[in-house]
């Protein structure tokens, strides 16, 4: 089935949602220039861009978190009549039956599911609370939508997929006609991705209208009826998806042409790193690890494949000396390592790309020489007499924001206030400088755009061709097939023998990612580029 | 055997729950703050003020219930002010609770000194006396260690069932609980974060201050500098110790309560051995011990201390 098949939706619909002309400024920068959006009763459309596309500030209008400087909302009420959105009153959106799930949820983790969902629907002042009236409306939902989900469960107790159902079912329980979803599948498996659109198909043919934010192509093709493509503030591009074409929409939403990064064929060379039966017990999954075997040698990406929160976290912390294992022993250059120390780590020419740039990667406060310096203070070349030697720090930042193309004012400016992706450039050229023998690349690309994106792969299989073997943590499977010579799936603290990248079913990797055991994984090299929504 | 004749002696459960009852005001107001997400380190402060208020309004000839007001009045205005400071302006919870705690003991002092500046000896009021519940007094044992309380203790046990049930069986203390652990969720349900906390730290600060007033007016009938002495300290204590939760609260104050009345009883028996202040220091060193079995595990409202902007995400 491919995505051609939604586009039978071809009645002639009710409009439900009309955003015309809409302007928002934030000094300087216009983040949307005169944008016209409508959207129809069961329609979904997918709102497609970059980082700062204007995306994230176009739905926050729409919601009443900001007001617009210039344009209107219009929504056909519940009489069927069009009337304009008061500005900037989230309540007036609510009660227009706009509901949005947020990227990062709204959703309270000591409640229950229930308890959230009916959070605000009843008067605040009341005795007690009555709840079978609730129940049987959310019977009647899961029932007709398939958002099946364990609502006396606390929310902390649910998986993200469930605690997704959860925020989907608060809106539609307050009858939402529209369901705003941002970024939906970022934290999904490919599996939870599939139902999870398989399920808004089914409530956009109820009659609910759906917009879904995105920056992955494929999954829009799947599951939207229509497309639009907003860069740098503008709609550039709107287009039904079946007349939607891969290639010709990622260079509308970047602007240029895209290259794409291929590993080419290479031996691996002698083993760096080599875990035998490493266990850390820290009592919660994202902290532990069970009984881990990895082999990562020279020339080498090892992709590790995963829903994050499975131990990655630890396995990270590991590698970059900041753990010890409980049982089991780390071979660096087939030498047991004895003394777990993060400076030893980096002396030893371990690179780390921590998965928290902003946090781990960088301090805000300093200046981007200093920051390109910190990991070093301690050698001669940045020394003097004892003291720090700032001439030469500068000089070497000015080299590294030249050939890492770091966007900044320039090595005296603070690291703050670099963009996500200007930060991974400088923490880029801070660990690659040195020549590497193992790199630890954890997430390297999340949220970044498609062209920052791309020149962090590139650098990482460039440190691949130099010999340097790359451990890549990623939840991304396009990133992980892209570039990865053997991937291996972290799933609740257990890694799984590495597979050749060749050799792996897309969708299978899915099921392990999620924890189901693989049944064979010497399956032919089918095909990778199968999009997830397409039913199995 | 004394100490089981200590145990079993109705005058020590007496004196036990009299001792824990300002701690269950100040331990249930402490409770109801951080539930919602903000940590209120006024409390010494408002127990001062409680006390001074309450008891001056008695003294000022206003009835004892009026003075109990008068006191969760002013406790009200301190939690606004710390209120304010920490949640629309979102400052330091800390900062902003040492301030009020500052704040709150000067302007007491100072109000008592401007009022009586000649006053050698504290003035005295008639303070709440010992209930005489027909048949339930009477009881052996259970009526003199419960039912011949004043009815400021009364009060306090009511609260801790009052507290229960708003936090639990009422959409009001759900959103409550909700904009302690996730403010977002609240907002995005169409509620006021900052209605919910400003509220919620008003009226914990409130129940603060009747911890203050029952020092005044019921276990002592005047008022004296430096009489709080660490009691608002211990509740913040015991509020971790209680997990936010009422019943715990009641029962981490009687725990409290039952250690300093056991001292004293010990003291009289083998005081000769030792200094009275290591008797004096067995409740705190108890309740620290026993803070460190509990806290290990303490289950913090998510959103504690962390302030919430409006747009922000």
């Amino acid at each position: 089935m491919s995505s051609a098949a939604h586009s039978s939706h071809k009645t002639s619909p009710e409009l439900l949602l009309q955003l015309a002309g809409i302007t928002k400024k934030f000094g300087p920068l216009i983040a949307n220039d005169a944008i016209d959006l409508t959207v129809h009763k069961g329609e979904i459309v997918a709102l497609l861009g970059e980082n700062g596309a204007g995306k994230t500030t176009l739905m926050n209008i729409l919601f009443g978190h900001y007001v617009a400087d210039e344009g209107t909302v219009t929504v056909t009420n519940r009489d069927g009549n069009l009337e304009h959105l008061e500005p900037g009153a989230p309540q007036a959106a609510l009660d227009a039956g706009i509901g949005m799930v947020h990227q990062h949820f709204t959703l309270a983790e000591n409640l229950s599911g229930l308890d959230n969902i009916v959070l605000g629907t009843e008067p605040i002042f009341r005795l007690r609370r009555d709840r079978t009236a609730a129940r049987t409306k959310l019977a009647d939902l899961m029932s007709g939508s398939g958002l099946n989900v364990d609502l006396d469960q606390p929310v902390h107790k649910l998986t993200v997929g469930e605690k997704q159902r959860v925020e989907i079912l608060k809106a539609l329980y307050r009858d939402a006609r529209l369901l705003v979803l941002d970024e939906p599948t970022a934290v999904l498996t490919p599996q939870e991705a599939d139902s999870l659109f398989v399920i808004l198909r089914q409530l956009a043919a109820t009659g609910l209208s759906v917009i879904i934010i995105a920056h992955k192509l494929a999954e829009v093709l799947a599951v939207s009826h229509r497309i639009a493509v907003l860069r740098g503030g503008k709609k550039v591009g709107e287009m039904q998806t079946s007349d939607a074409d891969h290639r010709s929409i990622a260079e509308l939403m970047v602007g240029r042409e895209v290259p794409v990064s291929r590993r080419t064929e290479r031996v691996p060379g002698a083993p760096v790193l080599r875990l035998s039966d490493v266990t850390i017990d820290r009592g919660d999954a994202r902290r532990s690890l069970h009984g881990v075997n990895l082999t990562a040698c020279e020339g080498e990406i090892l992709g590790i494949a995963g829903v994050s929160g499975n131990g990655q976290a630890a396995l990270a912390q590991l590698l970059a000396g900041l753990d010890k294992p409980d049982s089991g022993t780390v071979e660096i250059f087939e030498a047991i390592v004895t003394k777990f120390d993060a400076h030893q780590f980096a002396q030893n020419g371990i690179a780390r790309i921590p998965e928290d740039r902003h946090h781990d990667g960088m301090v805000g406060s300093m200046s981007v020489a200093e920051n390109i310096a910190i990991e070093d203070v301690r050698s001669k070349d940045y020394q003097k007499f004892g003291f720090l030697d700032f001439a030469a720090i500068r000089k070497r930042a000015e080299q590294a924001i030249k050939d890492y193309d770091v966007r900044c004012p320039g090595p005296d400016a603070s690291a703050r206030l670099l963009s996500g992706g200007n930060i991974q450039k400088l923490i880029l050229a801070r660990v690659l400088e040195k020549s590497p023998k193992l790199i630890l690349a954890n997430q390297p690309s999340r949220g970044l755009d498609v062209g920052a994106q791309s020149e962090v792969h590139r650098r990482l299989l460039e440190a691949r061709q130099n010999g340097a073997a790359v451990i890549l943590i990623s939840e991304d499977l396009d990133e992980l097939l892209t570039i990865s010579d053997q991937i291996a799936v972290i799933h609740a603290g257990h890694v799984s023998k590495a597979i050749p990248t060749d050799a792996i079913d897309r969708s299978e990797l899915g099921l392990m990612m999620a924890g189901q055991t693989k049944t064979d994984t010497q399956q032919a090299p089918t095909s990778n580029t199968i999009h997830p929504g397409e039913t199995p | 055997m004394e100490i089981i004749d200590i145990l079993l002696a109705a005058s020590f459960w007496e004196a036990a729950i009299r001792i824990a009852t300002p701690l269950i005001f100040g331990v249930l107001g402490a409770l109801v703050c951080e539930r919602a997400g903000v940590l209120n380190l006024g409390i010494e402060g408002i127990f001062t003020a409680g006390a001074m208020a309450g008891w001056m309004a008695v003294w000022l000839g206003a009835g004892l219930w009026g003075g109990v007001l008068v006191a969760a009045l002013a406790g009200g205005f301190f939690g606004l002010i710390h209120a304010i400071l920490t949640v629309p302006l979102g400052l330091s919870q800390h900062v902003s609770g040492i301030g009020v705690t500052l704040l709150a003991t000067s302007l007491s002092y100072f109000t008592y000194r401007t009022a009586l500046p000649d006053v050698s000896s504290p003035p005295r009021i008639i303070p709440f006396q010992p209930l005489d519940i027909p048949i339930l007094s009477d009881l052996p044992f259970i009526g003199q260690a419960l039912f011949s309380q004043t009815a400021m203790t009364m009060l306090a046990l009511v609260l801790v069932f009052v507290t229960g049930w708003v936090l639990y069986r009422t959409p009001l203390g759900l959103a409550i609980r909700a904009v302690g652990d996730n403010p977002s969720s609240v907002e995005a349900q169409g509620l006021s974060v900052y209605g919910l906390r400003i509220g919620a730290v008003v009226v914990g600060s409130a129940m603060m201050a009747l911890g203050g007033a029952f020092l005044t007016m019921s276990a002592f009938d005047a008022f004296f500098f430096g009489m709080i002495n660490g009691r608002g300290w211990v509740c913040i204590a015991l509020t971790v110790f209680a997990s936010w939760r009422p019943g715990k609260a009641l029962i981490g104050a009687l725990l409290f309560g039952a250690f300093d009345a056991f001292q004293v009883r010990l003291q009289t028996e083998v005081g000769a051995f030792f200094p009275s202040q290591v008797f004096l220091m067995m409740p705190y060193i108890l309740s620290i011990i026993a803070l460190i079995v509990v806290a290990r595990k303490a289950d913090y409202p998510k959103a504690l201390l962390v302030p919430w902007f409006k747009g922000q995400r």
